[in-house]
């Protein structure tokens, strides 16, 4: 385990203040089967949280969840968006949950592939756009206070195609672009929607070492914009490098919950990705 | 050859208002997947609307000149609106998640009950209406055969090119349309992405419903006579013009509108009036056999 974490492994310190986004008891069940049974945990505002777990865990489930792609079967999903009033996720419809602030990348890509990087990062801010053209009747007629917000908006796409280092790409197919490319993309179009918290489901899964790394930096930079992050990831090397905060689930129960040293070290941890001979693993 | 270049004249005009109704399939299609079987009767409706409006316009006195016709038009665009968001809340939201033919055959209800509607509330009778604008511009002339250009014919073919542009930029350009669009390739993760999905469904069937409008109003306007029953005829052949254009497709459905309209009208020229809509549906039958995806059909985008 220890050889999968590389040198920048210090304990960030925990800032202060209520989590971005509390989980009580939620639980997930499809007919017979539950995927997630009465998991709790928070993941702290400012932070990167990352969920981890052998494959079946249930993290992805619990990530739909969260982002409104299912409705729980039990339990509670808060958002603590500074400045306003805790919202119940799960709750609202899917639409409402972008509105409340959570977004979400996909494991398996899923831009709009017959639009253009540019539109597909528009549509992220379709929200605020709609209410500036009066519902598109003002955009045909040209009013005035819609190529303002639309100008806007596309400072805000640029700003993030750069960030993502896409900017040549902007008039190209979103579904022409190459896979590590698509990746980005995808992140820049969530953040496009100014998420308090941003959902991303194995965003390194595919990506060459080089891009890896460049994905984890525009991960911390995001985190020092102030956006929190939820992560489901199974590179260790990205986990234990940039998270502030690891939580286990191993069979759609929570096992561990702490920081990365902590969990690494957990003896539950190990024997739920390596089987149960702990003994042997565990010694350094 | 002044004959040949008349049967032009009269197909572009026909194939417009085809077009005009293709595109309200097309693009419920596109976003739904599905077919609204009620759309044809949503332009019989456009129509009477337009006739009621030409009436209420005629008692006021305010019924003269391209004022009155644009004012017929709002009118009619207006309700007819109404009529294709009902469409979408009564016959295909409640049935989103049932299986696929449920909403196909809901519409199919609700097309009959809108034809039924029409038939008891404004007679089964056929409702001619005095021709509001006359004459024409003379084209050719040839062996003392006249080619003439109607100004119905210029006001059919440049209303639809005005609103068939007005609705491209509203496509292209506005969040709108971006949202349509967006909804059309993966609806769940418009959804996501805080687009408001049930309602940009509901605005794609009224401005469906919008064009199928003025597609009625210029009907009424070149042929000035309707009843509860063209609806049906108009309605297929905009479907089969949706198709041959490629069936998702916007400039597919002008397309296929276009051809279908100059094969009919060249079809009862050369050959037998009786078997125009035979003609017509023939060209169905091939395009779903040679060319099930159209003539500008997109390949379906894989999902990954």
């Amino acid at each position: 385990m220890s050889a999968a974490a590389p040198d920048r492994t210090a304990v960030r310190p925990v800032r202060p203040g209520p989590p971005i986004l509390e989980v009580q008891g939620l639980t997930m069940r499809f007919g017979g089967l539950t995927a997630v049974s009465k998991v709790s945990f928070a993941a702290g505002s400012g932070q990167i949280t990352a969920l981890i777990g052998p494959n079946g865990a249930g993290k992805t489930t619990l990530f739909n969840c969260v982002t409104g792609f299912y409705r729980p079967s039990d339990g509670i999903i808060r958002l603590h968006k500074p400045g306003v009033p805790p919202t119940e996720l799960q709750r609202l419809p899917g639409h409402r949950i972008a509105r409340a602030g959570v977004a979400r990348t996909f494991q398996n890509i899923r831009l709009f592939p017959g639009m253009t990087a540019l539109e597909n990062l528009l549509i992220a801010q379709h929200g605020p756009l709609m209410a500036a053209t009066g519902w598109g009747i003002g955009a045909v007629l040209g009013l005035s206070r819609y190529p303002a917000a639309e100008r806007l908006a596309i400072e805000r796409a640029k700003r993030w195609l750069t960030a993502t280092n896409l900017m040549e790409r902007a008039d190209d197919p979103a579904g022409a672009l190459p896979y590590g490319q698509q990746r980005r993309l995808e992140i820049a179009r969530a953040m496009c929607t100014e998420p308090a918290l941003l959902c991303l489901d194995e965003p390194a899964a595919g990506l060459n070492p080089r891009e890896s790394d460049e994905l984890a930096r525009l991960l911390l930079d995001i985190r020092e914009e102030g956006t929190s992050i939820l992560l489901i990831e199974h590179d260790m090397g990205v986990v234990m490098r940039i998270s502030d905060r690891v939580v286990v689930l191993d069979h759609g129960v929570l096992i561990a919950d702490g920081t990365p040293a902590e969990v690494r070290g957990n003896a539950k941890v190990i024997a739920a990705y390596l089987g149960e001979d702990e003994e042997e693993v565990a010694a350094p | 050859m002044a004959y040949a270049m008349q049967q032009l004249i009269n197909g572009v005009s026909l194939g417009m208002i085809y077009g005009l109704i293709a595109v309200g399939y097309t693009m419920v299609y596109g976003i739904i997947g599905m077919i609204n079987f009620a759309h044809g009767d949503v332009f019989m409706i456009g129509a009477f609307l337009s006739l009621i409006a030409v009436l209420l316009l005629s008692m006021g006195g305010l019924m003269d000149g391209p004022a009155g016709i644009l004012l017929v038009l709002l009118f009619s665009v207006a309700i007819t609106g109404v009529y294709g968001w009902a469409i979408e809340r009564i016959a295909y939201r409640p049935l989103r998640g049932s299986f696929r033919l449920a909403p196909l055959i809901s519409a199919i209800g609700l097309s009959i009950v809108l034809q039924n509607f029409v038939q008891v509330s404004q007679g089964a009778r056929v409702k001619p209406m005095e021709t509001l604008v006359q004459g024409g511009i003379e084209v050719m002339r040839e062996d003392g055969f006249v080619v003439q250009l109607a100004y119905t014919q210029i006001l059919i073919i440049g209303v639809t090119l005005a609103v068939l542009a007005i609705f491209t930029v509203l496509v292209t350009r506005t969040p709108l349309g971006r949202a349509m669009r967006a909804c059309e390739q993966d609806r769940k993760m418009a959804s996501l992405l805080g687009i408001d999905t049930d309602r940009t469904i509901s605005l794609t069937f009224v401005i469906g419903a919008a064009l199928a409008a003025v597609a009625g109003t210029m009907y009424l306007l070149r042929y000035g006579v309707i009843d509860f029953y063209i609806g049906f005829l108009a309605g297929v052949k905009a479907f089969t013009a949706a198709v041959l254009g490629g069936i998702g497709s916007l400039p597919g459905a002008v397309l296929g509108g276009l051809l279908i309209g100059l094969i009919e009208t060249f079809w009862s020229a050369y050959f037998s009036v009786q078997y125009k809509d035979v003609a017509a549906f023939s060209i169905l039958v091939l395009t779903l056999v040679f060319l099930p995806t159209g003539l500008l059909g997109r390949q379906e985008v894989e999902k990954v």
